[in-house]
């Protein structure tokens, strides 16, 4: 599977369950914005690294929302502290999907530790993260979203981008557009 | 009761503007300055308050925060902002989210540690080429006052502003 086979799964997922997505720099924000564009979707267009704290900070200010972020393998290593914090706060409404396909997908598909013997599952569980699923398979993801809303899965994948249009909303337009939601009292 | 004026310790005074202003999330990395402050934050039932490993990642945090109605700061050595610039660009002033970063600033007046000395003295440079809004603790100025003002100038301007508290502020302890 490719990241935009795990990328449909979640937006299925997160269409059907109202939770808050934030997506990670470069072209994983290209493909969720062209799979599916919802105003619960924050697409984090700098920063690298940071797509796993912002989610973090969100399902902690919000307890009352359900967040998912989508983070790639080359975002967790520039940023693995996050891990360790993830396990510590352990919030129950934050899920945190990690595309793992062994590349720098948006840069040339530069080679990632993670594709010579870095294992993230591991590196999680050892940050002290207690619900670390793997999967292999886009019906396999989709089988543990069903079960699952909080912890950390691992998605191992294949390298390849699709070719999704660059997104023409402003910075300003994305966070206004989500902070409408994210900012406001559940229903 | 004397009928005097409480005199607060720097620790607690910085808490109080911190209440003042309303901050209720709070994100820390420790520094020797901030021994007393971080407990203060992190037992005030009105604050939520998580460590983080690294300043970046605090920025980060505190954003997603912001996104989720918060009114958010971090306490931080001014090493950090070294460790927080491409957030600070890339993140908060990409998408004009406000923060307010509390800073022990050291390799200024009286600093033992030679290691600290560059980006101590590189700070403030670093603060006004990023067009980052700093405050600095003035004779005669509350420090409560001054955190109050920094948030206040954070939310007006939409953007990260900090607070700089050198060596010789902490050293006022009572």
């Amino acid at each position: 599977m490719k990241r935009i086979d795990a990328i449909n799964e979640i937006a299925a997922k997160v269409k059907e369950s109202g939770a808050l997505l934030i997506g990670n720099i470069g072209i994983p924000c290209k493909e969720i914005h062209h799979v599916c564009d919802i105003p619960t979707n924050f697409y984090m267009l700098g920063s690298m690294g940071l797509a796993s704290s912002i989610g973090l900070g969100l399902a902690l200010a919000r307890p009352d929302k359900k967040v998912v972020a989508i983070d790639g393998d080359g975002s967790i290593l520039m940023n693995m502290g996050t891990l360790a914090t993830i396990a510590t706060q352990s919030p129950e409404n934050y899920l945190l999907v990690i595309v793992d396909n062994g590349a720098y997908g948006s840069t040339g598909n530069q080679p990632t530790a993670t594709s010579v013997v870095t294992d993230l599952a591991a590196v999680a569980r050892g940050a002290g993260n207690r619900d670390v699923l793997e999967v292999s398979t886009p019906e396999g993801l989709r089988d543990v979203l069903k079960k699952t809303e909080k912890g950390i899965i691992v998605v191992k994948a294949e390298p390849g981008n699709t070719d999704a249009p660059v997104i023409e909303m402003t910075p300003e337009g994305i966070i206004k557009r989500f902070m409408d939601i994210s900012s406001q009292p559940s229903h | 009761m004397t009928g005097l004026p409480e005199v607060l310790t720097p620790s607690e005074a910085v808490f109080k503007g911190i209440k003042d202003a309303g901050i209720d999330f709070i994100v820390s990395v420790p520094c020797a300055n901030l021994k007393e402050l971080i407990p203060m934050v992190d037992e005030a039932p009105e604050i939520l308050h998580l460590p983080v490993t690294r300043e970046e990642e605090g920025v980060g945090i505190c954003a997603g925060a912001y996104m989720g109605g918060k009114k958010t700061a971090m306490l931080m050595q001014n090493s950090g902002l070294g460790n927080s610039i491409n957030a600070l660009a890339s993140l908060d002033m990409l998408y004009n989210i406000p923060l307010l970063m509390i800073m022990s600033h050291r390799g200024v007046e009286g600093e033992p540690i030679v290691a600290q000395v560059p980006m101590g003295e590189l700070t403030p440079k670093l603060l006004d080429t990023m067009e980052i809004p700093y405050f600095m603790p003035e004779s005669g100025v509350d420090p409560a006052d001054l955190i109050v003002k920094a948030w206040n100038t954070a939310v007006e301007m939409k953007k990260p502003v900090a607070v700089l508290l050198p060596i010789p502020f902490w050293r006022k302890q009572a």
